[in-house]
């Protein structure tokens, strides 16, 4: 790595934060700090705009490094991915984006609060938003310290913990300062620079390859060194069945994690009506759908370019595969195309990670803040205003994530990601399905949901071959390992929606139907909706 | 294209049949046969429940449902189906189709594919079947909840 690719990237970097920081600047020079404008941006934005900032919040740089690294060095096993990240967006779009909108006001308890006693299910659910969030936060951290390892050439580690550092300030800056209106801005340039990019890089790669997808295929399989195993599944999640079975869990996580997630639950109140919350999912998975389908070029590109040798090297994982593409494809190391493309490539997905961060962050201080510290205040404290709660939330989670950020620095960022969709599909999803559909859901009902997914997700994570017993552990000293998959979805969400129902059929508690038929009649309507 | 986000038109564009709507006028008097000697005005949650039970509302609730539950259970199963063929059928997903294209491959475009074609058709099916609909039972119920004596409208605290 030359002086040249580090000093062009931090340019255009530092460049977007500018623009950026000018955003949030500009967004709150007359905010009034109340609370529809902090969590929500005042609920204004057009459906196309909405749709760019979900994409944005959505393609994270777990897909734009993680999956293409995966595809990179485990072929057709990478792709397995991508397909059930989209998937999860019929989910989102036919049962939750409408009725969300419909019957809640800026979180997920909002919605399932309105039909219960409120404290303990705002708390259950803040809870489990709040452990989701962090997860997110911490795949992304890990995304950043791995993009400033490439560029300064890996061996900087007080650099790495610097960015990460950095990173964490820049989003509780955007965070606190512009909230929804500034993040939702910076979501749509991310969105706009993140596809141009991948565009970009996808149209050089087939033009190496003379348009012919088949070749690339072929030179992949051939570079791979695995032959044609490389352009079928089992690399990675064949052999044996325990394997197997954690791709089984992923797949079940990615294809119900999107719909709990808190930070796109949140994006769907920035828009007026249920409509244009439909009209924004389907921009959203147009988008996202598009930005797969390159990915998966960008993965068997690297492959077929660079070989996967050459990309395991770099970072073991498969991280830095599309930077170390767009060097080859601008020209090689010492080409100005190259240094150009790698800079640019860099940029990107530093502006990547630090919209999703600030996106997570929001969020989840609208969890700390709107649920969780309204819920749990003492009666008769000087009530503060809850924005203002917010804010320091913000700084709180940022000092977290970061601190984990570090610890978690050699895991793979797509696989850190398929950690949170599990925890937010066994927590949240149950919880929300529940609420919206089923007439005799209790409270009682309610809180098992949330804490029946969300303790033993969390606890089959601590338990598993990620945390202890194996090299490649967090902590490869000790050895705690009782659960043998590396994904607890398989298990956890059942065992979610299981304790679901136990909690409301063991419950004494009768049904309100008038709240039923509230909730009912709002999340088809939209009465009512704020 | 008509604007949802508008005020409502006046009664007379309303496309469907709305025979809960005169049921409702005139039935809040027997409600309360039961109640106090003095009428007292219905509460939010007699107005969700009087709504629900309309015709309008089952009609717009029955026209989601039948979209979307056949939906759900197409796509889950075959994702589901997509997921566990490639763990457990390997020999089959590699199986060459034309090129270096196998059947792996087509699957997973086809994933792709579906998804594109569901969210179109989820999407018109909502424009056309229930958008309108809808649009009317929110104005009609935020008129009758106003008048009402309970939360105020929209549980806004």
């Amino acid at each position: 790595m030359t002086v040249d690719h580090q000093t062009l990237a931090l340019l255009l970097f530092g460049v977007f934060v500018a623009i950026t920081l000018g955003i949030t600047t500009w967004v709150s020079r007359n905010r009034h700090g109340s609370a529809e404008e902090f969590y929500a941006g005042g609920r204004l934005f057009t459906p196309m705009e909405n749709g760019f900032a979900i994409a944005g919040d959505y393609m994270s740089a777990a897909s734009f490094l993680g999956i293409s690294g995966l595809i990179a060095l485990f072929g057709y096993d990478g792709l397995l991915y991508s397909v059930g990240f989209l998937v999860a967006w019929l989910v989102v779009l036919f049962l939750v984006a409408e009725l969300v909108r419909n019957c809640g006001r800026f979180t997920l308890a909002d919605v399932v609060a309105a039909r219960m006693r409120e404290r303990p299910v705002r708390i259950a659910t803040g809870t489990s938003s709040v452990t989701v969030s962090v997860l997110y936060l911490v795949a992304q951290m890990v995304g950043a310290g791995t993009l400033v390892a490439l560029l300064l050439g890996g061996r900087s580690e007080a650099a790495q913990a610097w960015t990460v550092i950095g990173v964490g300030a820049l989003m509780v800056i955007y965070v606190s300062l512009g909230g929804m209106r500034a993040t939702t801005w910076i979501q749509i340039v991310k969105s706009v620079l993140l596809l141009g990019g991948t565009v970009a890089l996808t149209v050089l790669v087939l033009l190496r390859f003379h348009g012919d997808f088949d070749r690339l295929l072929l030179t992949a399989a051939e570079r791979s060194g695995h032959g044609d195993a490389f352009l079928a599944p089992g690399l990675k999640y064949g052999g044996d069945w325990t394997a197997r079975f954690d791709f089984i869990s992923l797949g079940l996580a990615l294809v119900l994690g999107t719909a709990g997630l808190p930070h796109i639950l949140s994006r769907f109140f920035t828009v007026p009506t249920a409509r244009a919350a439909r009209r924004s999912v389907v921009w959203a998975i147009g988008l996202i759908g598009g930005f797969y389908l390159m990915t998966i070029v960008l993965g068997f590109g690297a492959a077929a370019i660079l070989g996967s040798e050459a990309v395991r090297g770099s970072n073991a994982a498969g991280n830095t595969a599309v930077p170390l593409l767009a060097l080859d494809l601008g020209g090689g190391a010492d080409s100005t195309g190259g240094t150009v493309l790698f800079a640019l490539v860099a940029a990107i997905a530093f502006a990547t990670i630090l919209a999703v961060v600030a996106g997570i962050t929001l969020s989840s201080s609208a969890s700390v803040a709107h649920d969780l510290y309204a819920s749990l205040r003492r009666r008769g404290a000087e009530p503060r205003s809850e924005v203002a709660v917010a804010r320091v939330a913000a700084v709180g989670i940022g000092v977290v994530a970061i601190a984990l950020g570090l610890l978690a620095r050699d895991l793979n960022v797509a696989f850190l990601v398929g950690l949170a969709f599990a925890v937010a599909a066994s927590a949240n999803l149950p919880v929300l399905l529940y609420s919206l559909f089923w007439r005799d859901f209790t409270t009682r009902g309610a809180v098992w949901a949330v804490y029946g997914g969300l303790i033993p997700a969390v606890v089959l994570v601590l338990l598993s071959p990620v945390v202890s017993g194996s090299p490649d552990s967090l902590f490869p000293g000790v050895d705690f390992e009782y659960f043998p998959l590396q994904n607890p979805g398989l298990v956890s969400i059942p065992l979610g929606f299981v304790a679901g129902w136990l909690g409301t059929v063991t419950s004494a508690e009768v049904p309100d139907e008038a709240k039923h038929a509230e909730t009912e009649v709002r999340s088809l309507t939209g009465a009512g909706a704020v | 294209m008509h604007s949802s986000d508008g005020r409502p038109r006046e009664a007379g564009s309303a496309r469907f049949d709305d025979p809960w709507y005169d049921a409702l006028a005139s039935g809040w008097g027997e409600l309360d046969d039961t109640g106090a000697p003095e009428a007292t005005p219905p509460t939010a949650g007699d107005v969700y429940l009087e709504v629900q039970r309309s015709a309008a509302f089952r009609e717009v609730r029955s026209r989601y449902r039948r979209f979307v539950v056949p939906a759900v259970a197409v796509f889950l199963s075959w994702y589901v189906a997509y997921v566990v063929a490639a763990t457990a059928a390997p020999g089959l997903m590699a199986r060459p189709v034309a090129g270096a294209v196998n059947v792996a491959m087509i699957a997973g475009l086809g994933q792709f594919l579906s998804t594109f074609l569901l969210t179109w058709a989820y999407a018109r099916h909502a424009r056309l079947r229930r958008d309108r609909a809808a649009l009317e039972l929110r104005w009609d119920t935020q008129e009758l909840t106003r008048v009402t004596q309970g939360r105020p409208v929209g549980g806004a605290s």
